[in-house]
């Protein structure tokens, strides 16, 4: 049985690829509740990550002609990244368990030799308090580290910390 | 039930924590990675398609110009781990010049940039999960990891496959290079074997006669098959 290839960096180049306008997912005319989700990436030293890769891949809405559910965003020299997208719903789970609304995020960068997974979910979604990924950590403040709060109407933020103090929980599966 | 995605063979993948390479030191995890259940968010993905992504498979032409360097054709398959051929997936490439030097404001190597070659590609596999790109041979430059330290020439290879659990991002390298052995990205793949499944072919099948040679780079991305890990 052949084995899966082996993961490489993206380096600081990965520029090349770079195409802003994927990081609007109803760019092609998707129907849905927009919403906006921003994030600030910082190092174990606390710098911030200005050269990073960060995608956005959501299950829900289901993706069509008209709503990828992909996205890629650059951080800029403040660390940020911006999505545009719609707000996503409730997904199944293991069992019959029902995951609330989320985004999974790939983070790729310089240093960075395999992909660093994590998730987004919302801030007051009743769904958060049974989600079956939410509830596998025991920690609230590691919890509090996959919860996006609301800046205005329609507008998330989300902290993501590679390293150290406040180390955003990333996942493997 | 759908099987789930193996876990990676051990020593196949590259340790986030190698302190060879200097910038994984601020920016790899130090808690433990949770493991989670493959759920729809992890086995499903989008698949694109080159009406809303169009392909670009000839990276050493550009607006009808030529660019600088010796011109390759990289050719090969994408498989999963069970052999099955990955069918129409997107591949992005990105490379560096033929001087070693990538059209990126951040690379202020002191090469000549080529305003003939922009340095990306995106190609998609056929119904047996061949690729081939048209390129040239990128070139080595210096980085400053450690004293004295080169890249080895490389493509950087992005492929998305059936599920967000596929994804991948990788490098090709290729044979006979000897900054290989020193360079750390390279050898933060812990298992001898898996490096040199990163190093392409030189292949005179692929080669065309009085224009490009040839190079066969075949990929393997996660296949399903596993007992499904416990949460």
């Amino acid at each position: 049985m052949p084995i899966a290839t082996a993961s490489q960096t993206i380096g600081p180049y990965w520029h090349l690829i770079e195409h802003p306008e994927w990081a609007d997912l109803t760019r092609f005319g998707a129907v849905g509740e927009r919403m906006t989700l921003t994030g600030r990436i910082t190092d174990g030293a606390g710098a911030l990550v200005t050269d990073a890769c960060v995608e956005l891949w959501q299950a829900s809405p289901a993706c069509d002609a008209t709503f990828p559910g992909y996205g890629r965003a650059a951080t800029d020299a403040a660390g940020m990244f911006r999505f545009t997208t719609i707000r996503p719903g409730p997904l199944p789970g293991p069992g019959n368990a029902q995951q609330a609304p989320h985004v999974a995020l790939n983070l790729l960068a310089r240093g960075i030799l395999g992909r660093l997974v994590t998730r987004v979910y919302f801030a007051g979604e009743p769904l958060n308090d049974s989600d079956p990924i939410l509830n596998l950590i025991d920690d609230p403040a590691r919890r509090a580290t996959l919860i996006a709060h609301a800046t205005g109407p329609g507008a998330w933020h989300s902290e993501i910390r590679l390293q150290g103090a406040g180390e955003t929980v990333f996942m493997e599966f | 039930m759908t099987e789930m995605f193996r876990p990676p063979a051990p020593n196949t993948q590259p340790n986030n924590n190698t302190p060879s390479y200097g910038s994984t030191q601020q920016r790899h995890p130090q808690q433990t990675l949770l493991r989670i259940p493959q759920t729809v968010t992890e086995t499903s993905f989008p698949q694109f398609s080159p009406s809303q992504y169009p392909a670009i498979i000839d990276m050493a032409r550009s607006g009808g110009h030529e660019a600088q360097g010796e011109r390759i054709i990289v050719r090969g398959r994408v498989l999963d781990e069970n052999g099955a051929p990955v069918r129409r997936t997107m591949l992005e490439l990105w490379q560096a010049n033929a001087a070693g030097r990538y059209n990126h404001p951040g690379d202020q190597h002191d090469a000549p940039l080529d305003p003939r070659f922009k340095g990306e590609g995106r190609v998609f596999t056929d119904d047996d999960g061949w690729y081939m790109v048209t390129t040239i041979k990128p070139g080595a430059y210096p980085w400053r990891n450690h004293y004295n330290a080169w890249r080895p020439n490389h493509i950087h290879f992005s492929l998305f496959g059936p599920a967000f659990a596929t994804r991948l991002i990788t490098q090709m390298y290729f044979p006979g290079d000897p900054l290989l052995a020193l360079d750390p990205i390279f050898h933060a793949v812990p298992d001898a074997a898996a490096r040199e499944r990163l190093i392409a072919a030189f292949d005179i099948e692929i080669t065309r006669p009085e224009q490009a040679l040839g190079y066969r780079f075949d990929i393997v991305l996660r296949g399903r098959g596993a007992t499904p890990m416990e949460a």
